[in-house]
């Protein structure tokens, strides 16, 4: 049953893309890289390229990490949705299939200044 | 020698009698259904509404009685507080974060539980359970009262306390404990019952009101000692029904179990959420402490709350579902909260800081385990990037929970180096948890809680479409006064001026 | 044995109604906190009204109890002579 309730009941999403003005959420986090807090919440068109994404949304949130300066972009391993996964620097967010509100997440083995790996 | 006078009183059970259980009818013209139309939905089973036992036994007029000598006490004290600059008794102004976080995300929840119960008085059928729900109905609006009057005398003295029913609404972290309300008002009145009578008051309130009334008293708040504790005071009876409201359902019938035993999974895991916030003030935010929260715990979860499900295993209940993850999170949560309350106090209606050397070396003892390998050096990092002049701001706003709406700060069950990232895709749209049990809760009930308003997704939303200028506006943020670093706040120079004038005769 | 326990604000009223539960309950551990005082108790913990009033000199309503009262644990049976904590095991 999708809601207890007295009768049928159907709920509105708050959060539905077409909320944003044309824009989209994205979720990125750094895995082990736990100095932020929790997961970054982005807010971009969906035309952005992902090379747009990093340079312009991403890379500027990251720098107070010691291990920032030290990332080899093209080597970072990439999950979306949790599962393993391969950008397209040069295309767009939807070229890329980062849909609304999808999370991605990136490793960055042997850079743990901060942060002990367990 | 004292003369007994005799006793010439009704025996409690007589008065009760006569002055609850004497106050119901038969309907003779409606039906059942048509005037109790929210009995059946939820799928329990009542057979015996007189079973319902009231253990206090408590009649209209004996409240009144009572509760009017609580209030006296109450007032007294504030009075005292009042004409004796109570507020610069306090140990320093740091404190005075938890008590703006208190009377932005606690008070109002003390104003919702008022509303929840007075529908509960008049949704469910027992006369016993009516009247129970009614007085504790206007308990929690005394609540709300004398919490918001009693620090009404720190709102004419500090920065964050101005705005806190607007930011109930509309600010970030208060919406914790807003959707918790929300959910369970929401929802029918038994589930209401186990939600905020039996999980809430009986599982958690210890953990919420008894280490932050010793934390007033340890840190010379008289005011809020008192509210506290007059609060406290109905509190034993809150939690009494509630667990009367549990062995009733239990006792009924059988089938009653699997919903009740899935109501105390769902809402032992959303208290546990909304008391992530109690677990910084105690751990950082009371200048002089009473015990970590892991000692907390200790005492008010695992020991009592163990006690309880031990006794309740006669019905066939077991210990929440999320109990052991709840466990393994108390080693890790205040610190995985709070280093996210620094980074973001930009946007938050309280300050926070970087604890002291000397704090951080409490943080290690108490917590051994974890605070030096996982804790410490972030906050030995974030003190180095103050010292250089660049203090961390975290401005990537953070990822929250569409269940209980925190930032999703905890990690993973068996990785504290991980963010646990869980997310289920439904009618096409992706929602993210901060933990299994509360996608587990999203699961069960997809088409409530896809409505839930997220104030990060919303920032980008209409009217403030990303603007956090605007944001600071509409949340009533007073940008350099109410944010941001304690160390260089107004707070601070006001209560060290003041504090300073009234200790010399400079 | 789970313990019961039952706290109590510190002041003048429950000053000797906590004497009375000490010696009703010999059993009882008396935890002293800032303003709060805490007695714990072996799976059991009574509370008489005679014993309280022995104390304190005065008739008692076991309900003022009530006033002073800031959190208990166990379930909870109380007549107009008593109230009595006890988890089943």
């Amino acid at each position: 049953m999708p809601v207890v309730a007295l009768k049928e009941y159907v709920g509105v999403a708050r959060d539905r893309v077409e909320n944003f003005n044309g824009k989209q959420l994205v979720y990125a986090s750094w895995d082990h890289h736990l100095l932020f807090a929790a997961p970054f919440l982005l807010c971009l068109a969906p035309q952005t390229t992902f090379a747009e994404l990093l340079e312009t949304a991403l890379k500027p949130l990251l720098q107070a990490d010691p291990d920032a300066a030290a990332i080899d972009w093209h080597a970072v391993q990439w999950l979306k949705g949790n599962q393993p996964w391969v950008p397209n620097f040069d295309a767009s967010l939807v070229a890329n299939g980062i849909s609304h509100k999808d999370q991605l997440r990136f490793k960055t083995p042997g850079l743990n200044t901060i942060c002990a790996v367990s | 020698m004292d003369m007994k006078t005799a006793n010439k009183k009704m025996s409690a059970k007589d008065k009760y009698r006569l002055l609850t259980r004497d106050l119901s009818w038969e309907p003779s013209y409606r039906t059942e259904e048509e005037i109790f139309p929210y009995l059946a939905y939820e799928g329990l089973k009542i057979h015996d509404w007189n079973k319902w036992e009231d253990p206090f036994r408590l009649t209209m007029d004996a409240y009144w009685k009572y509760q009017a000598e609580k209030e006296r006490k109450f007032y007294a004290i504030i009075d005292a507080h009042a004409q004796n600059n109570g507020h610069l008794n306090i140990t320093d102004a740091r404190y005075l974060s938890a008590l703006k976080i208190f009377l932005q995300a606690i008070s109002p929840g003390e104003y919702a539980a008022h509303k929840g119960f007075a529908r509960a008085g008049r949704e469910f059928r027992g006369v016993g359970t009516q009247v129970a729900c009614q007085m504790q109905a206007i308990d929690e609006i005394r609540h709300a009262q004398t919490q918001i009057h009693a620090l009404s005398n720190y709102n004419k003295f500090y920065n964050g306390f101005h705005a806190f029913a607007d930011q109930r609404d509309r600010i970030w972290y208060t919406s914790v404990a807003r959707s918790f309300f929300d959910d369970a008002m929401s929802a029918g009145p038994f589930e209401f019952m186990i939600a905020i009578g039996f999980s809430f008051e009986y599982v958690l309130t210890n953990l919420l009101f008894v280490p932050f009334m010793s934390g007033a008293a340890y840190n010379g708040d008289m005011a809020t000692v008192t509210f506290g504790f007059s609060a406290q005071s109905d509190e034993a009876r809150h939690m009494t029904l509630g667990l009367e409201c549990i062995k009733f359902m239990l006792e009924q019938d059988p089938d009653n179990l699997p919903i009740v035993q899935g109501w105390i999974d769902k809402w032992f895991w959303r208290g546990f959420r909304v008391l992530g916030l109690v677990s910084t003030m105690m751990d950082y935010m009371l200048p002089k402490r009473v015990m970590s929260w892991r000692e907390a715990w200790e005492i008010y979860g695992a020991e009592n709350g163990g006690a309880l499900f031990k006794d309740l295993a006669r019905y066939g209940i077991r210990p929440p579902k999320g109990w052991d993850d709840a466990e393994a999170g108390i080693d890790h949560m205040s610190h995985q909260f709070m280093l996210g309350l620094y980074q973001w106090s930009f946007g938050t209606s309280f300050h926070a800081w970087i604890p002291s050397d000397e704090d951080l070396q409490w943080l290690s003892a108490k917590y051994p385990t974890t605070f030096d390998k996982y804790y410490r050096p972030r906050w030995e990092h974030i003190k180095k990037l103050e010292a250089a002049g660049t203090p961390f701001k975290n401005y990537g706003l953070a990822k929250l929970c569409q269940c209980c709406q925190l930032p999703t700060v905890f990690t993973e069950p068996a990785d504290p180096t991980l963010i646990c990232h869980r997310e289920v895709e439904y009618k096409g749209d992706k929602y993210h948890f901060c933990s299994d049990h509360c996608m587990s809760i999203f699961d069960n009930e997809p088409e409530k809680y896809i409505q839930a308003w997220l104030p990060m997704p919303a920032l980008f939303q209409e009217p403030t479409n990303g603007d956090l200028g605007a944001w600071m506006d509409w949340v009533s943020l007073k940008d350099g006064q109410d944010n941001g670093d304690f160390a260089d706040s107004q707070d601070r120079r006001n209560f060290e001026m003041w504090r300073g004038m009234a200790t010399s005769n400079q | 044995m789970s313990t019961v326990f039952i706290a109590l604000q510190t002041n003048e009223e429950t000053r000797p109604i906590i004497e009375a539960i000490e010696m009703d309950n010999p059993e009882a551990v008396v935890n002293r906190e800032p303003a709060m005082v805490k007695i714990n108790a072996p799976g059991r913990l009574v509370i008489r009204r005679e014993t309280i009033e022995e104390q304190l000199g005065r008739s008692f309503d076991m309900q003022e109890l009530n006033i002073n009262l800031i959190t208990l644990s166990g379930n909870v049976v109380e007549d107009e002579d008593s109230l009595t904590l006890t988890w089943g095991n």
